[in-house]
């Protein structure tokens, strides 16, 4: 058994578990039971599969970044989970989730967002399926991301806002709960992220495992290797990293680096640096590292990118950084949008601002020529070109 | 079972009357003063709310008293404080409600022997597991006379209802329907039929019936399935108005007891 792995009682060492209210309860308990047997059955592996394939455009190429690869003396890929259909790793998870959903005899649908490539990712699966779909984003996030909200109504979807707190990912995801707690008998809740009451975490990592699964053999035929040195990725919840250092997590000659959005700086007050700034803590039904108080009032992160604005992190992510079998960086508002106008130029690609924290480890850590480094090019950037542009306008082209 | 709530449900086997307030609303002072009104008003037992910044299972309106509170600065030692000496002022059975987090931040034994000390009965936590107390903090619980009450829900499946009788000292919390604080309605027919199943049961632990009871008519209805009724929104929105919170407090129990 892997230490990395979720225990039977739903823990990452000291974090995970379930705690919820007994209104969610029956609905996460019928998860837990289920959510194995049904993943493992013919029948689904067989759509899920197909789906990947046939409808999202799995495999993702992996890419040889050769320009950036010169300009930072290493070897750098790019895993193209851009390419996925609906522009983000997202849809794996959404594609797994509707079909366990389906078979749970689910008719509705719901979810938060805070990019709203989530949210694209299960409107469109929800199209896909011919369900019901609401989608939960919290207000600020509906005005930096509206080509998103967009997207999800005329996917026939529709977007609540959500109007407490910060107006971001964490109220989207309050109100998503307390949708679910009003609705318990004919709605799955598609969570986005490796966060959650348990079996989430675990089920999220699971449909998202794809992710290094093809990195592997991808780098088997170009490179005559399974493994690569380092594997990049940006953590929001942190779903995108899991399914990226997925099937590394035993191999420990493989460096796992972490992305945390630092906003205007880690001790600015405005951040979202959660390893850097929280203690262990209970949010959304989970054991994490929280950003909160002395008194445990949760705290209001900050990033530039609406995916990372999170004061949280999943707990198999609160465990690896515990451990330390990943290395997490901070990444500030200002290096994350410099990142991402360079790798626009240098390789023709506009990653989202929450891939372009990612690629800001390639100025922290300097690697060897012959390291094979594989940053998870989580999402494309289309969304975010109003934000870009606005940062443009203010700070001068870079 | 702390001697206070075994004594209101041995002498009480009906209309008991239970109130939630949110500590620290309207204003910051506001908990002693509403918690005395309470009292003297007759209501049988009180729930504290101590509250969290993210209370997935409120409504709107424990919400916004709840980041009220939060933004006048309550904390957990501030509630504290203000329980300073209660048991020298009244002897209704009290208890806490809150989330996990705050109360692990504060220290979860710290926690308990603080309350304990200042006579507090019982600790509402519905974000923590049923496995997590039994394994963790049954007995520390046991230990300084504190009980933990339960929640159940029309979806919890009987065995789970047993478990959780077993393991209750107080009384079980009976969320009347599938749903977040403060949703009003009258009380519906499968509300009924979900109250007199559970009445079936023969449980050995009382039964309050809570969520969404909000006045004289929902209070009375209640009582008819269960040994009495929580009301809590209806209770934060009587003090939402701007009137004096004595004032409040005593017109809005006065309503409950006896209707216009
Ligand atoms: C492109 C992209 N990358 C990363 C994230 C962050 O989520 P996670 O950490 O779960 O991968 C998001 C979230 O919206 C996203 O849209």
């Amino acid at each position: 058994m892997s230490a990395f792995q979720v225990n039977q009682h739903g823990y990452y060492g000291q974090f995970g578990g379930a705690f919820i209210p007994e209104m969610l309860y029956p609905n996460v308990e019928e998860l837990r039971e289920r959510y194995l047997d049904i993943i493992s059955e013919p029948s689904f592996q067989a759509e899920f599969w197909q789906l990947l394939r046939d409808y999202v455009g799995r495999p993702t190429p992996l890419y040889f970044a050769k320009r950036l690869s010169e300009q930072y003396g290493t070897k750098v890929y790019l895993k193209r989970e851009d390419l996925c259909h609906t522009g983000a790793h997202k849809v794996n998870n959404t594609l797994g989730q509707i079909l366990l959903a389906k078979r749970l005899g689910k008719q509705k649908i719901i979810a938060e967002t805070g990019a709203g490539q989530h949210g694209v990712a299960t409107a469109t699966v929800c199209a896909l399926m011919g369900m019901e779909c609401i989608v939960y984003m919290g207000s600020v996030d509906i005005e930096r991301q509206q080509p998103n909200v967009q997207r999800m109504r005329m996917l026939g979807a529709e977007v609540r806002p959500a109007t407490s707190g910060s107006q971001t990912l964490k109220d989207a995801t309050n109100e998503a709960m307390r949708h679910w707690i009003n609705h318990p008998e004919d709605t799955h809740y598609i969570i986005g992220s490796v966060v959650g009451p348990h079996p989430y975490p675990d089920m999220v990592g699971r449909f998202q495992s794809v992710i290094s699964q093809e990195i592997k053999s991808q780098l088997m035929e170009k490179e005559g290797r399974e493994l690569p040195d380092a594997v990049l990725a940006c953590v929001g919840g942190g779903s995108n990293a899991m399914g990226a250092f997925y099937h590394f997590l035993d191999h420990p000659e493989v460096k796992l680096m972490a992305a945390e959005a630092a906003g205007l700086g880690v001790n600015s007050g405005k951040s979202a640096a959660t390893t850097a700034l929280g203690k262990p803590g209970i949010l959304h039904g989970s054991r994490t590292i929280l950003m909160q108080t002395p008194d445990g009032q949760v705290v209001e992160p900050h990033s530039i990118s609406a995916g990372l604005d999170y004061p949280g992190i999943g707990p198999v992510h609160a465990h690896l950084f515990d451990s330390g079998r990943a290395t997490f960086f901070y990444v500030t508002d200002d290096e994350a949008m410099e990142a991402g106008f360079m790798v626009s130029k240098v390789e023709g690609i506009i990653p989202a601002i929450e891939t372009a924290h990612a690629f800001s480890i390639l100025d922290k850590v300097k690697f060897g020529p012959e390291e094979i480094v594989v940053i998870n090019l989580s999402g494309r950037g289309d969304k975010d070109l109003n934000t870009y542009m606005k940062y443009q306008q203010e700070h001068g082209v870079i | 079972m702390s001697s206070r709530l075994q004594t209101l449900f041995e002498q009480k086997k009906e209309k008991i009357l239970s109130m939630f307030f949110t500590s620290g609303y309207p204003k910051l002072e506001d908990t002693r003063p509403i918690l005395s009104a309470l009292a003297a008003s007759g209501v049988d037992l009180v729930e504290i709310g101590m509250p969290f910044s993210d209370p997935i299972a409120d409504g709107d309106t424990i919400q916004m008293s709840s980041q009220q509170a939060l933004d006048n600065g309550i904390t957990l030692d501030k509630i504290f404080a203000q329980l300073e000496g209660v048991r020298e002022e009244m002897d209704i059975p009290l208890i806490l409600m809150g989330y996990l987090n705050p109360v692990m931040q504060y220290g979860i034994e710290r926690f308990v022997t603080k309350a304990a000390s200042l006579g507090i009965d019982g600790v509402i936590l519905p974000d923590l597991p049923m496995y997590e107390y039994q394994m963790f903090y049954k007995d520390l619980f046991d230990k300084h006379g504190l009980a933990n009450i339960f929640l159940i829900t029309p979806q919890t499946s009987e065995q789970r209802i047993r478990e959780i009788d077993a393991l209750s000292t107080g009384f079980i919390y009976m969320v009347s329907s599938a749903s977040t604080t403060g949703k009003v309605g009258d009380v519906s027919s499968v509300q009924e039929a979900y109250f007199e199943r559970i009445k079936a049961m023969g449980l050995r632990s009382p039964l309050l019936i809570g969520f969404g009871i909000h006045d004289h008519a929902s209070f009375t209805r209640a009582c008819e399935h269960a040994q009495g009724a929580i009301i809590g929104s209806a209770l934060i929105k009587a003090l939402s108005q701007g009137q004096p919170v004595e004032e409040a407090v005593r017109g809005f129990v006065g309503a409950i007891h006896h209707p216009l």
